[in-house]
């Protein structure tokens, strides 16, 4: 199918969810509500002539007064079996920053999910494992929001973790061979 | 045991018995040197051997075609740090490497190595000394894995005991056959009876006791391809991960000597010691110039290029693995071999 | 009463067999793993972050740094979804010798595949032997661009230089002489029993869960997926390239290895037909961005939706986002790159989708109920590069 019919087939059979279709070149984007977005994924991977058996990629978008909704979290699909794509998108909104974790359909959500988290502080309700990924477990923010700054001046003071690698050093120093 | 043989040398004469002292220790030490050049050379043997298998040089730098590497290991080891971790049981941690590499060095006690020259003459108990002193060391490996008080050492040392025990036995059952066809487990009489054949080796009649000794001198020693507690992606480095500088060259080299012990076993069990076949002598009768220590050092020689051959050829065996084939082939298999030996010698 | 305790141990983040940081808990009973829990992120240097706030050609060296066993395809991949996205037409010449270059890179990233699953099982050899093929590799990418493995050459829209008659000549004889060097490996290990022992059997994943856990690449192929996107969605000069796609049937360490080592010669024969085939013309093409496209201010591309761009550092303005995801068969999987693009020349998003942290977290389904010795083959096998699922 092609990705305008799938789109097409999504918002006939949820049409109140569906707020918005965009197409670049081949692609289609299918914007929809977070609320139903299990409903909508098992939908998808489980309805025979979809088949969305494969997530490829699952990851967040920061809109930060570029849009209504701060966040979008993108789900890239793909179907082996049909070999056909389409990408479904879910806005969410800075104040209520949560949406249904999509791991019980796709195992392979599991760590896509804990990344977009671990970048954008968007929590998957329902995640097996829910915590940081990337960044280590104490850190403060979400690095790829827009407001987070590329470079930091506030220098090592940057990351709580340094000052203690700092005095580790600093105590280890009557080892040092001269 | 033959006490009044074992103890045989203390003369009733004074200046007779502190002669045969001094000539006691002079071979000990002469052997023990030997042996430890042995060690030496053999990390660089190994390293050429498996460098130019593996289409590189080896060590080239130290020395022409770095034949003073193993001096510049042996300098850097000695002077390295020698950390002991906090947290470990100090005294075995200390006391491990030497319990392995003493058990695998007074080994050497039992080698004939040429016509007449062994240090415990007429020992009648040769090859049980020798599976004695080889148990002996895993407790060295053991006790390394325990007082390291680190989780990989620990494993290793489990693997360690696990696999030490399990092949022992199979590594002694394959002898039994030898100690039946020679009626003896004094070395140097293994040796002579071999010569009594005109075919002059065991290797001959007992080939697949031969191959089963192999194997289990690889497991015994740790080699590859049963290095497991060793097993450097698995375990880091096993039991002596925290080991260092002068301490873990003590178990380095236990290692090669137990690999030197393993291959004289061999030698002499298999491949009749410092003799050459009767046959072959009869040909060949100017052979006879060439000292026996040449043969020897031969023959050990070619049995650990086997070792280091199948250390860059094959991939290393997974524990379980490694327990079936110990357990459920080659254990049956000596069984086997002792029965048929024993029913023939029987019968002829 | 005795009280049972899983001893748990840290593999990693330095551990010989975790091929860069990956950082293993294993909770063991006795040999047996009971829980494995992956920890990843200590090689994180926040590429997206970085790509965000460079220009699209200024971006493009980051992506030597993601996998950089096999730079070039990270590169090409980039390449590809930025000219798809700014509608940009590699020329033909360009396309072939991106496709000769991206199956280079498949040969050199598999023979370290291949060195290291070989050493972590213990066979030593194999090694060292393909070590002194990749050389090879190396020098050929020397030969076109003067770096060996962070490399940059390809560019958005073409290549940055043009192949010569030496160029060609050194591959013609590689890839006559590989075949019989992909020969020797199997002599070592192919049909070896303990290599077999270690492998068959080992780290199964159905076709199903395989899918189902987001696998690509040879890792999926070997549980019998003929999923390629070289073949599924062909971009650069595949489309025109005749080859097979090798899948196992075993979906085991074993079947996989199969499948790297049929690629070796799907790729050879790749790279044959590409030499025989390569057209002649530019390599860049002439509505190439230069490399200091100016923050703000990039070439107006003809008849291109992005139209007239204003300057400045941030278009404040509510513009239509153009959204793209590109995928490209990378050694280890599919490598897509997501792009949001506000009309700047910037990438207002850009995300990387590495096969290698999708494979990472595959880890504790593969390992669990398996022994240690086999957590290492399915670190092996699943052919992760730190640098890429860290990113």
């Amino acid at each position: 199918m092609t990705p305008r019919a799938i789109a097409e087939l999504i918002q006939s059979k949820f049409k109140p969810e569906v707020a918005e279709i965009t197409e670049f070149g081949d692609q289609v984007s299918v914007l929809v509500n977070k609320t139903r977005i299990l409903e909508i994924m098992s939908f998808l991977r489980n309805s025979s002539e979809l088949y969305f058996d494969y997530l490829t990629d699952l990851c967040g978008v920061d809109y930060q007064g570029r849009k209504n909704e701060r966040f979008e979290v993108v789900y890239h699909l793909r179907s082996i079996l049909h070999n056909h794509c389409i990408r479904i998108k879910a806005a969410i909104p800075e104040k209520d920053c949560k949406i249904d974790s999509v791991v019980r359909i796709w195992a392979g959500a599991n760590w896509h999910e804990r990344e977009c988290f671990d970048m954008y502080g968007i929590s998957f309700t329902g995640h097996p494992d829910f915590r940081r990924i990337l960044m280590p477990d104490d850190w403060e923010g979400h690095p790829l929001r827009k407001d987070y700054p590329l470079k930091s001046d506030l220098g090592e003071a940057e990351w709580k973790g340094f000052k203690e690698v700092l005095e580790t050093v600093e105590r280890n120093k009557k080892y040092e061979v001269r | 045991m033959d006490i009044s043989s074992f103890y045989g040398f203390l003369g009733t004469d004074t200046t007779d018995f502190i002669l045969r002292m001094i000539i006691m220790v002079a071979k000990i030490a002469v052997v023990i040197v030997i042996a430890l050049l042995h060690v030496a050379y053999s990390t660089w043997f190994e390293r050429k051997i498996i460098g130019h298998m593996q289409i590189r040089l080896g060590p080239m730098r130290v020395g022409y075609h770095g034949l003073l590497q193993p001096f510049a290991d042996f300098v850097k080891l000695f002077f390295k740090e020698d950390i002991i971790p906090s947290s470990g049981d100090r005294p075995v941690f200390q006391l491990a490497p030497m319990i392995a590499l003493f058990a695998t060095i007074s080994s050497l006690a039992v080698i004939p190595f040429f016509n007449d020259f062994v240090i415990a003459k007429n020992m009648n108990v040769g090859l049980l000394y020798l599976f004695a002193m080889s148990s002996l060391s895993a407790y060295g490996i053991i006790l390394a894995g325990w007082s390291s008080n680190s989780k990989y050492a620990f494993l290793g040392g489990l693997r360690s005991s696990a696999q030490v025990i399990s092949y022992e036995i199979a590594l002694a059952l394959s002898l039994v056959g030898i100690m039946v066809l020679s009626g003896s487990l004094n070395l140097v009489e293994i040796i002579e009876a071999q010569q009594k054949h005109w075919y002059g080796m065991y290797v001959v009649v007992q080939f697949p006791a031969y191959i089963l000794f192999l194997i289990c001198a690889f497991a015994e020693t740790n080699r590859t391809p049963f290095d497991l507690p060793e097993a450097e992606s698995e375990l880091v480095a096993g039991y002596f991960v925290e080991y260092s500088g002068m301490r873990f060259s003590l178990f380095f080299m236990a290692e090669y000597i137990a690999m030197i012990i393993m291959s004289c076993i061999a030698v002499t069990c298999f491949w009749g010691g410092w003799t050459l076949p009767p046959v072959v002598m009869k040909a060949l009768p100017f052979l006879a110039v060439v000292p026996g220590l040449v043969w020897f050092l031969l023959k050990v020689y070619c049995h650990l290029f086997l070792f280091y051959w199948v250390r860059a050829t094959v991939p290393r065996f997974r524990y379980d693995h490694l327990m079936s084939l110990g357990w459920k082939v080659l254990i049956p298999l000596a069984l086997a071999n002792i029965v048929i030996t024993s029913i023939v010698k029987f019968l002829f | 009463m005795l009280k049972k305790k899983e001893l748990s141990i840290n593999m990693g983040p330095q551990h010989p067999a975790t091929h860069g940081v990956l950082r293993l808990v294993l909770e063991l009973d006795g040999e047996t793993v009971v829980k494995c829990t992956p920890h990843v992120g200590y090689l994180h240097r926040g590429t997206e972050k970085l790509g965000e706030n460079r220009t699209y050609p200024m971006a493009l060296p980051l992506t030597d740094r993601l996998d950089y066993v096999s730079s070039m395809s990270n590169n090409i991949g980039y390449c590809v979804a930025v000219e798809r996205l700014l509608g940009i037409e590699a020329p033909a010449r360009a396309k072939y010798i991106r496709t000769i270059m991206a199956e280079l890179t498949r040969i050199a990233n598999h023979i370290v595949w291949i060195a290291t699953h070989a050493l972590d099982i213990g066979a030593m050899t194999v090694f060292l032997y393909s070590m002194r093929d990749r050389e090879w590799i190396l020098d050929l990418y020397e030969m076109v661009c003067g770096a060996r493995l962070t490399v940059t050459y390809p560019r958005i829209g073409g290549v940055r230089c043009d192949i010569d008659q030496e160029f060609m000549d050194s591959c013609y004889k590689f890839i006559e002489d590989f075949p019989k060097r992909i020969e020797e490996y199997e002599t070592l290990i192919d049909q070896n029993r303990i290599w077999l022992q270690r492998t068959v059997g080992v780290g199964i994943i159905s076709a199903a869960d395989a899918i189902n856990w987001g696998l690509t690449g040879p890792t999926l192929r070997g549980s019998g997926v003929a999923y390629d996107v070289r073949k599924a969605a062909p971009y650069d000069a595949y489309d025109q390239i005749d080859f097979e796609v090798p899948v196992g049937k075993n979906c085991d360490v074993y079947d996989r290895y199969r499948c790297r080592m049929d690629e070796f010669r799907q790729s050879i024969s790749i790279i044959k037909q590409c030499l025989d085939k390569l057209p002649d013309g530019l390599v860049l093409a002439s509505e190439a961005p230069p490399y200091d496209m100016p923050i703000g201010k990039p070439r107006v591309m003809p008849g291109h939706p992005m139209g007239e761009i204003l300057p400045g550092e941030l278009v404040e303005e509510k513009v239509p986002f153009d959204e793209l995801y590109s995928a490209t068969e990378v050694p280890k999987g599919e490598l897509g790159f997501y792009f949001v693009n506000d009309g700047t020349a910037r990438p207002y998003r850009m995300r990387i989708r590495a096969p290698s942290f999708v494979h990472a977290s595959v880890l504790p389904k593969l390992c669990e109920g398996s022994l240690v010795a086999d957590v290492i083959a399915n670190i092996g096998t699943i052919d992760i590069v730190l640098g890429e699922c860290d990113r």
